[in-house]
């Protein structure tokens, strides 16, 4: 029997719009098991969906991107 | 005319059959193009999609999707938004070691306008924009050859784009013809869906275009079965490029005329492409490995599959024995940062900072500590990679890694203050090619 959350909702993973980003790294302090910052502050994104248990921290931390730069996407 | 008027090149065909050749020896204008290739069949849009999968035509201007596929998206989307698609030629080359395109179009316009009505007809475009690099003189000279043509079905615009590295990126196209400047722009949603004047775009490079104007012609089993052939640029040393058109496969002595003791690596693909050491045929015998990568010898078969790297947009250049790899890695990646758009913080940080270490690794001193610089080069090569609103970045990481392994005892040699070549200068060209 499938997970009922998995039949209405695909999963999701944190994407970047690079041309926007400003290197703020609020996104890393909101979701830390899935992005962690590089040398010159810009986020690198693990490649695995957000956890169930994740999922509002990443809805806020792509509404607290300074630069609009952070979205989700199935 | 005379190709050396416009461009200071030379072209050599290795096409078995003048019919089915892309480069004539001379350019062909209306009259002698019909003459040569025959007119044009009539053509269904959704049979001749069909046609260019089974011929397997994949992309010509570097990232080698199937044409088909870009077609299919197109058309789809063009259904659901219930409106006419664009089609776009890509002519605007940009990379300066490379002259495939601006020959082609010098050589066989016909072909390429043949393939943008081709196209067209594919996708069902209304309108359709031919984009090549300015500098050459090509705009006016295609402008004017194309008014040799019957009045075509879907009108043809002619737009010369600034001769930059990035210029033919597909997204900095599209934001060119929409009025802005020419440079890579993140896609919320792709070309095909959203491109010029916010419609379904095809995307297209000239050659491609012009593969498709024989596969109309020769139909799609003639050029499944390797009888087509493939633009290549090939630089030696010094000099200007020489255009060879040649069935994929051929061997790199056929295609370049250089023998064993050529050089000691060939640069395959382009800019964004992959240094591979070049061994003798004796010594090493074909799949040679050398350094842990895979070594071009003489015989060894230009394709894809065979050297196990993408052809990119063509470019073979030769290294020779007294030539600096680090030296020529360290200019092109320069180049590369300097043409960076400076949007994407990864490519805005890491290309000058690899940029300025290859320059040491170059031109060490006393003080480099060569370990520390290779190190530093392998772990930004990573971080560049895949983050960024285009590929230029993980191109020129491809680059750099080939760099590091292939001339991996040029490295050492240099720490220990040797040089192949010292004093030289950069043998490849980090400017476009003035006329």
């Amino acid at each position: 029997m499938p997970d009922q959350t998995s039949i209405h909702r695909r999963p999701r993973r944190p994407a970047v719009d690079w041309t926007a980003c400003q290197a703020h790294g609020a996104c890393a302090d909101l979701l830390p098991e899935l992005i962690t910052l590089d040398e010159w502050g810009y986020p690198i994104i693990a490649d695995r969906p957000v956890p169930a248990d994740a999922q509002r921290r990443a809805r806020k931390a792509v509404s607290e991107c300074p630069a609009l730069a952070l979205m989700l996407k199935s | 005319m005379n190709t050396t008027a416009v461009l200071p090149l030379r072209v050599r065909s290795l096409a078995t059959s003048a019919a089915t050749r892309l480069l004539p020896p001379e350019p062909l204008d209306y009259a002698a193009h019909r003459a040569l290739y025959g007119d044009l069949p009539p053509v269904d849009g959704e049979r001749l999609i069909a046609g260019v999968e089974y011929s397997g035509l994949s992309g010509q201007g570097g990232a080698a999707f199937p044409a088909h596929r870009k077609m299919t998206a197109v058309r789809e989307a063009a259904r659901r938004a219930g409106r006419r698609p664009v089609v776009v030629a890509n002519g605007s080359e940009g990379e300066p070691a490379s002259a495939k395109d601006k020959a082609l179009l010098w050589l066989a316009p016909h072909l390429v306008l043949d393939g943008v009505a081709l196209a067209a007809a594919a996708v069902g475009a209304d309108r359709a924009f031919l984009a090549v690099e300015a500098g050459h003189g090509l705009g006016r000279y295609v402008t004017e050859v194309g008014r040799q043509r019957p009045s075509a079905a879907v009108p043809v615009t002619i737009v010369e784009v600034p001769p930059r590295f990035l210029s033919g990126q597909e997204s900095a196209l599209v934001s060119f013809l929409n009025g802005g400047p020419a440079v890579p722009r993140f896609q919320a949603r792709p070309v095909f869906e959203r491109g010029v004047g916010g419609g379904p775009t095809l995307v297209q490079n000239v050659e491609t275009l012009a593969h498709l104007a024989l596969i109309a012609r020769h139909g799609p089993a003639w050029y499944r079965s390797v009888a087509g052939t493939t633009l290549f640029t090939v630089r030696y040393a010094d000099g200007a490029p020489t255009v060879v058109e040649a069935a994929p496969g051929t061997s790199l002595e056929h295609l370049t005329g250089a023998g064993a003791t050529a050089g000691q690596a060939v640069l395959v693909g382009g800019y964004h492409g992959t240094w591979l050491p070049l061994a003798s045929a004796s010594a090493a015998g074909s799949g040679a490995r050398m350094y842990g990568v895979n070594a071009v010898t003489p015989d060894t078969g230009i394709s894809a599959e065979t050297l196990g790297v993408p052809l990119g947009a063509g470019l073979l250049a030769l290294l020779p024995h007294d030539r600096c790899g680090l030296v020529e890695t360290a200019s092109i990646l320069r180049y590369l940062a300097l043409e960076s758009a400076g949007q994407c913080g990864p490519c805005l940080n890491g290309l000058p900072r690899m940029a300025a270490a290859f320059s040491e690794l170059a031109h060490p001193t006393d003080r480099s500590d060569m370990n520390q610089i290779r190190a530093d080069l392998s772990r930004w090569a990573g971080l560049i990679t895949a983050r960024g609103a285009c590929r230029h970045p993980d191109g020129s990481a491809r680059l750099a890694r080939s760099a590091l392994i292939t001339f991996a005892a040029e490295a050492d040699a240099h720490a220990h203050g040797h040089c192949s070549a010292p004093n030289r200068p950069p043998m490849l060209p980090t400017a476009p090619a003035t006329p």
